[in-house]
């Protein structure tokens, strides 16, 4: 566990080396600012016509949906470079279990992403203060725990991914394009089935977020989707530096 | 403290090493000595835990490399061929890093010991993309020595230092072999017969011989050569070096300088000299040739070929 945290640690430090990570950032924070702007610009409108208050979960829908492509970007070259670098030689001779690092670079990707998001509090810090009694926290709470939970799942199997190639782009594109078959391709064919859409729509990426808990619904079935992800990316990953081992 | 017995490793179709078997016992350094692609960098990645064996059984500090990986990989220091590190982080955080990574407690003077060790200090607050290639070569061999391991495996320790670091990174490795276990690869037969207590030579994946690197040397050679080289024109040099009875294979070299061999055992070099000087030359130079590690290699390989 220790060793987990250790190289977490290097890796969220190392985000801020790099040129890509700020981009990112930036990537997700300015579109977010401008449609809280907006947000607050529209329902100040319409309250004079008996709009009803804002709400903040526009704003976190828009950050996973902007992570589908921007996450890529963060985990691409987590584990594909170390073995360009020839540095995975380095970590696969020290004592540390396979599992431990490619754990630990999620948790390094999941921590900067965690990071970005604690940014993103302040617009319902400041959402509440223009609204009367004040916005609904548990809403907020169920949206930022279902964000965690999909960013989770995501860098994870972008992880996972990045352990299996030595380019990075290579790595990139595999999971942008997994990314985007779960997000908006699997539930489509979900509404001219005749049995079964119930299964491709559990399965989509969005659909649990989107529907339940950026709504404020946390749904049993949603949080095991994710978390099951998060495990198969992470045990991938594990393989995948395994097999690299008897190769 | 390192036991090896019928190790043996394929890439696909290709077998890299094949039934090797070898020891190191505490306090002994071992060279490595072989051509590339030999086998030198799979047998030290096995042994380091980085990649399992075909077959055939590795005992590395009382642990074997399959079963019980990690607790090998907490004993042993190494420093790979290539000398990978995270260029873009800074010295002495890279060393903390991998310090952290192996539980070293009160980290941060260790890190500064072991930057001293390889003479790095002045460079510890520097990124490591910013260094020269024997500067890297050091950080890497700190990142070896920062555990104290009880076995160091060492692939081309001195490849890339200038000679002087090369003289002190030698006595380093020297001092450390007093007490742990010391495994290391090269292709200088000068250095392993500098620095190792025992060489194993390495081809195709097979040790083809295994002794002290000096009774290889007398075994293999059997007798010894001389360059003699004089002021001025040296015309009929050979012809009196010739003259010296027991000396043989009298060469002229292109450069004026005359080659010859005698019989290991007596040694003929203050015959010669005194027959150059009495012949009116200005001797500047008489110096024994060692054999290289190609020569010897060639030797032995072309034993082996005749045997079968």
């Amino acid at each position: 566990m220790r060793n987990i945290w250790t190289i977490a640690k290097r890796e969220y430090d190392n985000y801020f080396n790099s040129p890509l990570a700020y981009v990112v950032a930036l990537a997700i924070l300015l579109p977010l600012g401008i449609y809280f702007a907006l947000i607050m610009f529209v329902s100040a409108d319409q309250a004079f016509y008996g709009g009803g208050a804002p709400q903040t979960n526009p704003i976190t829908w828009l950050f996973v949906f902007l992570m589908v492509f921007l996450s890529p970007a963060l985990t691409m070259r987590l584990l594909s470079d170390e073995a360009r670098m020839g540095t995975l030689e380095l970590m696969l001779t020290a004592p540390v279990r396979d599992f431990e690092l490619v754990a630990g670079k999620w948790l390094g990707a999941m921590m900067f992403v965690l990071s970005i998001a604690l940014v993103t509090l302040v617009y319902p810090i400041i959402m509440n203060n223009f609204v009367s009694p004040g916005i609904d926290w548990m809403l907020v709470l169920a949206s930022y725990i279902g964000l965690i939970l999909v960013c989770s799942a995501m860098l994870a199997l972008g992880v996972g991914i990045s352990a299996v190639f030595t380019n990075q782009f290579a790595a990139f594109f595999t999971t942008l394009g997994l990314f985007f078959f779960l997000w908006f391709m699997i539930g489509l064919p979900a509404g001219y089935l005749p049995t079964g859409g119930e299964v491709l729509n559990y399965l989509s990426l969005s659909n649990h977020f989107s529907q339940s808990m950026n709504n404020g619904s946390m749904t049993l079935g949603g949080i095991a989707y994710y978390l099951s992800l998060t495990a198969l990316g992470l045990f991938v990953g594990t393989t995948a530096i395994e097999i690299r081992r008897w190769r | 403290m390192i036991k090896v017995s019928g190790l043996t490793k394929d890439y696909g179709a290709r077998r890299a090493i094949h039934n090797l078997s070898f020891d190191a016992q505490q306090g002994e350094i071992v060279g490595f000595l072989g051509p590339n692609g030999a086998g030198k960098t799979t047998t030290m990645r096995i042994l380091t835990g980085y990649m399992p064996p075909s077959d055939g059984e590795a005992i590395v500090a009382g642990y074997d490399v399959v079963e019980e990986s990690l607790e090998v990989r907490k004993r042993v220091g190494y420093l790979p061929e290539t000398v990978p590190l995270y260029q873009d982080m800074v010295v002495f955080d890279y060393l903390k890093f991998m310090g952290e990574l192996r539980h070293i407690p009160n980290v941060d003077g260790r890190v500064n010991e072991v930057l001293d060790m390889v003479g790095l200090l002045s460079r510890a607050d520097g990124f490591i993309g910013n260094l020269s290639k024997g500067m890297k070569q050091r950080v890497g061999l700190a990142q070896a020595l920062l555990h104290r391991p009880e076995v160091l495996i060492l692939d081309e320790p001195t490849i890339g230092l200038d000679p002087g670091q090369v003289v002190e990174v030698r006595e380093l490795i020297r001092e450390i072999g007093r007490e742990r276990t010391v495994l290391l690869s090269t292709h200088l037969l000068h250095e392993a017969q500098n620095i190792c207590d025992r060489v194993l030579i390495i081809n195709k994946g097979k040790i083809v011989a295994e002794d002290t690197t000096e009774n290889l040397q007398a075994r293999l050679i059997g007798a010894e050569r001389v360059i003699v080289r004089v002021r001025g024109e040296a015309d009929e040099l050979a012809d009196t070096i010739k003259a010296v009875k027991g000396v043989r294979k009298v060469e002229t070299l292109e450069d004026g300088g005359v080659e010859f061999e005698f019989a290991s055992g007596k040694d003929l070099r203050p015959e010669v000299a005194k027959q150059v000087i009495k012949d009116g030359y200005d001797l500047l130079e008489l110096r024994p040739l060692g054999m290289s590690l190609e020569e010897i290699f060639l030797e032995l390989t072309g034993n082996e070929a005749k045997k079968k």
